[in-house]
Order: C-alpha cells, then structure tokens, then sequence
C-alpha cells in the first residue's frame, strides 16, 4: 500500500434554471498515510458526499487530481455508501462475490462473513435483512476487493445505537485485522473520536480543511466512553471554531 | 380457499361451453357449430396432421419474428433509455413507426422484397419492436443511479453490469413487452400469412372462410388460444417466479 494524494482544486456546480452556480469545494489537500483511518467531520450539506464521489470517480467533473504517491494510477476503491446498495436479486454472499475479480477468493469471502458474523445469512437475499445487517454486508463487500482505499459515507446513520456500537466494533475489528487507508465521512464528533487517528474538520461553501488534528487515545480505550467524552471536551475547548461545524 | 377457486373457474368454463351449446341448438345451422362438432374437427384435424403442421409453421415464424423484434428492440430500448441525446434523434421515428397499420407494413413489405419468408418475418418484426422499444425504454429511463455507481465504483466490466445490474430492473418490462408482444405477434401473423403465404394458421384460416367452414375457424382457434395459455403457463409464469424469487 501507498499513500493517497488528493487535490481537488475546485469543484462548482453550473447553475440551472433559477439555482446559482455554487462551488462546492475550492483548494482542498488531504494527504494519506498508508493504513491510516482518517474522519472527515463537516457540517451536513458542505459537500462531504461530493468529495468522495470524486475520490471514487463517480463524480469526474471537477479540476484536481487523485492519485497514489509511488503510482501514477488511480487508488482502487471499496465505497460504503451511506445506504447499503446492495443488489436484491442477488443473495447476501453473491453481492460479495461480484465485486472480487478472482474466482479462487472463496476462503477470503468465507473468512470476511465469518468475522462480521454474517455466514448464516449468507445466502439470504438482502429484502430479508435488517438495517444493521445490510449495512454490515456493504462493509464486508468494501473489505473483499482489497482497496487502497476505503470510503464510508456515515455508514451508521439511522442505526439505533447499540446496533451502531456493534457494528462499528465489528468494523474496527476487521479493520485491525486487515489494515487498509480509510476516509470516513461523519458529523458525529464521538463517533469519530472513537475510530479515527486523524480527525479533519471541513467547512461548507466552498469546502476546505480548517484543522486537523491526531487522536491521542490508544485503540484499546477506544471503547472507552468516558475518555471519549473527555477527548470531545477538550477539543470543543481548544478549537472554539469545531463547535459551529457539529 | 385455492379449491373453492379451481372449482369456480371449471364451472365458468362450463357455463361459457353451456351457453355455447343453448346457442348453437337454438340457431340451429352451420354458421354455428356445437361444441361437440367443433370437437370432432379438431380431432380430426390432429389425426390429419394438418392442424399441427400449420400451427407449427406459424408458431416457427412466432418464435423467429418474436425473437428477433425482442433482441432488438431491449438493445435499442436501453440504448435510448440512457442517452438522452439518441432518445431526443429517434423519438419521433418511433412515434411514426408506431402509428403506421400493421396491414400498410405488410403490404410494403410484400411489394418491396416479394412475397417471400423473410418478407413476411420482416414485416412482423417492423410491427412489433417499436412497442418493444418504448416499454424498455421506459425500464432504462428509471433505472437505479444508486446500484449504477456502486457497480462503476466497484469496477464491474459493461456486460458484469448489464447482467447482474440493468437486466433483473428491467425483468417486469421485459415481461409486459413479451406478454403483450406474443398477443400482438399472434394476430399480426396471422395477417401476414392470410396475405401472402401459402401455408400457416393464417392461411388455413383463409380457406376456411372462403369455404364458409365455421366448425374449422373455431377448431383452429382453440389450438391457437390453447398454444398461447400453454406458453403462458410453462414458459412465461416459471420465468417469473425464478427471476422474482428474491422479493418477500
């Protein structure tokens, strides 16, 4: 694995009919590091969606590059997408199966289901699955094609709260199992703390990076709420500015 | 309950036999034969072997001119489902081609290569694939941007994409096409053969008239009606609940 550079010089949206053209992002640098989980926090509606559609290619109307630091090649991508995309009409281990090229990866997507603790679902079509586990299907699906680069897009938004805690546990555990470069798109400060390394605050209109900042909590406290709250405290203290993005 | 159905729909069929059977007494002549003679038509038509060979042949040209007019028209559909610019060129060629008669198509189509086979496929083809195009177009239009990009981000090649992504959203179109395709097709043939063939349904159904043999126009309808529920049930309804076996 490489690190990831992303420069997104800008990116507007042409006006149409009545609605103004309106850039959305405007000189916006974020370096990866290899293996490091980084959040993205920003208040709703400032264009996080956007830059990942970018990173992901969706989006290619834009001036910028995205690119691997050692390659000249595009970062391949796993997307979580903020709701699960999962195709119906095909069974929960057939949606994994689909998206990994070699056909001799059966002991990886066995070993995926069973760490998310999916295997007895996995030939259930997704209509029959709650919430929380399409949503864990999506991250199993993410892990499968080995991405340089995984994008979530608040994956646990409108998720009850012991089901978010189990499944961002869950994603945790497989993320320390199998390390890969993470962007994860949050407004939720405590959910950030909790997973990331690095935290990147975002403003809206044009978007850009107002400060950046490491956790310092060791991964084994992560669980820890009241660390967590005390980390949030601080933070919200010291960056009075973070407060007007939440 | 599903008994208290079966039942109710043998005795409507036998009701609908009861009232053709009062009819045919009551009228009395050949313009309407009972179901018994049209019966024993039928019979003998099969033991001829001119019923199966002619309904045969036509049911050769239904499955050629259906299927060719289906392949068609679901590439052609999707092609302008998804590009405005190719929908906006072509719409008003659709528009036209589906407001031409189908006899007027025929009639050309016999003029302009001869009254030959192809001729004949061709001008069921032309009858039928703009309606084919139209109804999966519409199936292109509202597909799932969602799934879309999830199969772009997760690098599925064109057909990976065409198979697994844009076909299962297209099924219930594809399904009305064909449906409402093989009721157009049947009648459409018939027409077809009845102007420039020498053998088929349609044909046969030529000389019958010409002969004012009623008791025969009726036999081979109800080969016909019978062939069109048969694909039906063993054709179109297992297709159809395999392909939707996935919904609660």
């Amino acid at each position: 694995m490489s690190d990831i550079q992303i420069n997104i010089i800008n990116k507007t949206y042409p006006a149409i009919d009545q609605a103004e053209a309106h850039t959305a992002i405007a000189d916006l640098n974020l370096s990866l590091k290899s293996g490091e989980f980084i959040c993205l926090v920003g208040p709703s509606g400032c264009g996080k969606t956007t830059l990942l559609n970018i990173i992901a290619d969706l989006d290619y109307d834009y001036q910028g590059s995205i690119g691997l630091s050692q390659q000249s090649s595009r970062p391949k991508i796993g997307y979580i997408f903020q709701n699960p995309r999962l195709l119906p009409w095909r069974t929960v281990r057939e949606n994994i199966e689909l998206v990994v090229e070699d056909p001799l990866s059966t002991h990886i997507i066995d070993s995926l289901l069973e760490e998310m603790q999916l295997t007895p679902s996995q030939h259930v079509y997704p209509e029959r699955l709650s919430l929380g586990m399409s949503r864990r299907v999506a991250i199993t699906r993410a892990f499968a094609v080995d991405p340089d680069l995984l994008l979530m897009d608040e994956p646990f938004v409108s998720l009850d709260a012991p089901t978010a805690r189990q499944v961002r546990a869950l994603l945790l555990s497989l993320w320390q199992q199998r390390p890969h470069t993470v962007l994860f798109v949050t407004h939720d400060l405590r959910e950030a703390i909790a997973l990331a390394d690095r935290l990147i605050f975002l403003s809206a209109s044009p978007m850009s990076v107002i400060s950046e900042i490491r956790v310092p909590i060791p991964r084994a406290d992560r669980y820890d709420e009241a660390a967590i709250e005390t980390f949030r405290q601080q933070l919200l203290n010291d960056y009075p500015a973070i407060k007007q993005l939440l | 309950m599903k008994l208290t159905q079966q039942f109710l729909a043998l005795l409507s069929l036998l009701a609908f036999l009861a009232l053709w059977q009062g009819s045919a007494l009551y009228i009395n002549n050949h313009t309407l034969p009972t179901p018994a003679a049209v019966a024993l038509v039928f019979w003998q038509a099969c033991v001829s072997g001119q019923l199966p060979f002619h309904l045969g042949v036509t049911l050769l040209r239904l499955l050629v001119s259906f299927s060719i007019a289906m392949l068609l028209g679901s590439a052609i559909g999707i092609a302008l489902g998804r590009h405005k610019k190719l929908d906006a060129f072509f719409d008003n060629w659709l528009v036209i081609f589906l407001n031409v008669p189908a006899l007027v198509t025929i009639i050309l189509c016999y003029v302009w290569f001869g009254l030959i086979e192809s001729a004949a496929i061709l001008a069921v083809v032309i009858n039928k694939l703009p309606s084919v195009i139209v109804t999966i177009r519409e199936g292109a239009r509202s597909l799932d941007q969602d799934l879309l990009d999830m199969a772009r981000c997760f690098g599925f090649s064109r057909r990976k994409t065409l198979i697994h992504v844009i076909w299962p959203q297209l099924h219930p179109f594809v399904m009305a096409a064909t449906r409402s395709g093989l009721a157009l097709i049947w009648k459409i043939i018939l027409v077809v053969e009845l102007l420039g063939r020498s053998n088929g349904m349609g044909y046969q159904l030529h000389l019958f008239f010409q002969m004012f043999d009623v008791a025969s126009i009726l036999a081979y309808t109800i080969a016909f009606v019978g062939v069109i529920q048969l694909i039906e049930l063993s054709i179109l309804k297992p297709l159809d609940r395999k392909a939707l076996r996935w919904r609660r």
